[in-house]
């Protein structure tokens, strides 16, 4: 090791073993807030990307406007309105629900899961009515049921199309989740902001952390260009 | 009538502030992205490499660290400039680093990355046979770049333009995280206060809804426009 990293590393007292676990404890509550909120607003999102592209306006519309409204409007004020709304609710707190929303953290998940599924919803719907026409029509040549079309032919076809897309949108939730550390949640960003107020130290505490969320960001890009490169593999050209 | 409980003109000035910051940051960040495509483009490889930093180091951040970075360094920093030019040159220098101007800096400067690349992208959109036809003529390169590669680049980089100016309206509420009073800033407070926070922050989301879409049909109307003497295919 370089001396002058080794003296730094021994004058300094930011980055003890104490706001190691700080930073860990934070690391962990961004991982489990946004991988919890992606999976719930995919798994939300596919059923409400089909409803979407549905002919009739009464399906449609309503999760048109679902979209539009989490879409138009910033993630902090949606955040607000649940984290503060919900202990506004008459009631509540007699009910087991405000045994779960107390914390902080159910809150945040639930406008977090909100805002991605739209979010998701409109790049799956993207996919699915760009399938082409060939596709569909083969596939009804076969015979196949409306449901089967579905499931075999037109999803797995719009997730090789929404792939590009979806990873777009979990880096900028892995961004975004960044404001969760506002209503009282320890998340990376969090830790930081306790971390620079203990010592009055804004750059080390915010270079770190932003180090580790270009991290986390660089393994999902990496994860993501591995799946695209197997989703997409029958595309690859035949050289080498 | 929705009642504001005395809170309405304070709304309103906070929606002043969000739109100023949103309209200066979007400056910022179109020179950014200008500058960044440019050096982007070039054949000087340190300009090349610089650029490639920036926009790699930028979408790897999320905007609240850069904010706070910012907001709390840019006040040390001036602090220990002023120090040092106070100890060696007895000049005095000082200023305040309000949230706004790191509001500010920190949109524009995320911005600027992704304009860049959106700028990149319009740039090579350009023909090159337009280009190639300019210079036949005997246009020097600046005014190539002003009367044939400008316009041309403005046409693709409006989709891509009207996008990044979507997220960065929404992008301004988080400056009321460094204190700023904006929109968000007023309604928090109020809904604190009156322990309403439907009635607060139900009308600030559809002031930005409002925003939203009157800027897509605002976007819609330049692209028709700039995309006037275009025979589309299909």
């Amino acid at each position: 090791m370089p001396d002058f990293i080794a003296q730094w590393l021994n004058q300094n007292d930011i980055f003890t073993a104490m706001t190691m676990v700080e930073y860990w404890n934070g690391l962990v509550s961004t991982v489990q807030l946004v991988f919890l909120s992606l999976v719930i607003g995919l798994v939300c999102a596919i059923p409400l990307a089909i409803l979407r592209t549905s002919r009739n306006p009464l399906v449609s519309t309503p999760v048109w406007l679902y979209t539009y409204l989490f879409r138009g409007t910033p993630l902090l004020i949606q955040l607000y309105i649940i984290y503060y709304g919900i202990a506004q609710i008459p009631g509540i707190h007699q009910t087991f629900w405000w045994e779960i929303f107390r914390e902080p953290f159910y809150p945040a998940l639930l406008a977090f899961t909100l805002n991605t599924a739209a979010y998701t919803t409109e790049i799956i719907r993207g996919a699915i009515m760009s399938t082409p026409h060939g596709e569909i029509e083969a596939a009804k040549a076969y015979g196949m049921n409306w449901f089967m079309r579905m499931r075999r032919i037109i999803l797995p076809s719009a997730a090789r199309r929404a792939v590009q897309a979806y990873s777009n949108e979990v880096i900028f939730m892995l961004h975004s989740s960044a404001i969760a550390s506002v209503v009282t949640i320890v998340d990376l960003t969090g830790a930081a902001r306790n971390i620079y107020s203990r010592f009055y130290a804004p750059f080390d505490a915010f270079i770190f952390v932003a180090l580790i969320y270009m991290m986390l960001t660089f393994i999902l890009v990496f994860a993501f260009r591995k799946l695209e490169n197997h989703l997409l593999r029958h595309q690859r050209p035949i050289s080498n | 009538m929705l009642d504001l409980k005395g809170y309405g003109p304070a709304l309103l000035d906070g929606a002043v502030v969000t739109i100023e910051l949103a309209f200066l940051s979007l400056a910022l960040a179109v020179t950014l992205g200008l500058i960044g495509a440019s050096s982007k483009l070039s054949s000087n490889r340190v300009a090349k490499g610089v650029a490639t930093a920036y926009t790699t180091l930028i979408r790897g951040v999320p905007d609240l660290v850069m904010m706070l970075l910012f907001y709390y360094g840019g006040q040390v920093a001036v602090n220990n400039i002023s120090d040092l030019l106070w100890d060696a040159y007895e000049i005095d220098f000082f200023f305040q680093f309000d949230p706004f101007i790191s509001g500010v800096v920190t949109i524009g400067l995320i911005f600027g990355a992704y304009m860049t690349e959106t700028f990149r992208g319009a740039f090579l959109a350009v023909e090159t046979g337009q280009i190639e036809a300019a210079r036949a003529y005997g246009f020097t390169r600046w005014h190539t770049f002003r009367r044939v590669i400008f316009p041309q680049m403005l046409r693709h980089a409006l989709p891509g333009l009207g996008n990044n100016w979507q997220v960065l309206l929404k992008t301004t509420a988080l400056v009321s995280i460094i204190g700023l009073t904006d929109m968000v800033r007023v309604a928090e407070e109020a809904a604190k206060a009156e322990r309403m926070p439907f009635h607060f922050f139900i009308p600030v989301a559809f002031v930005y809804l409002a925003l939203t879409a009157g800027s897509e049909l605002f976007i819609k109307w330049l692209n028709k426009r700039a995309n006037v003497g275009v025979v589309q295919g299909g």
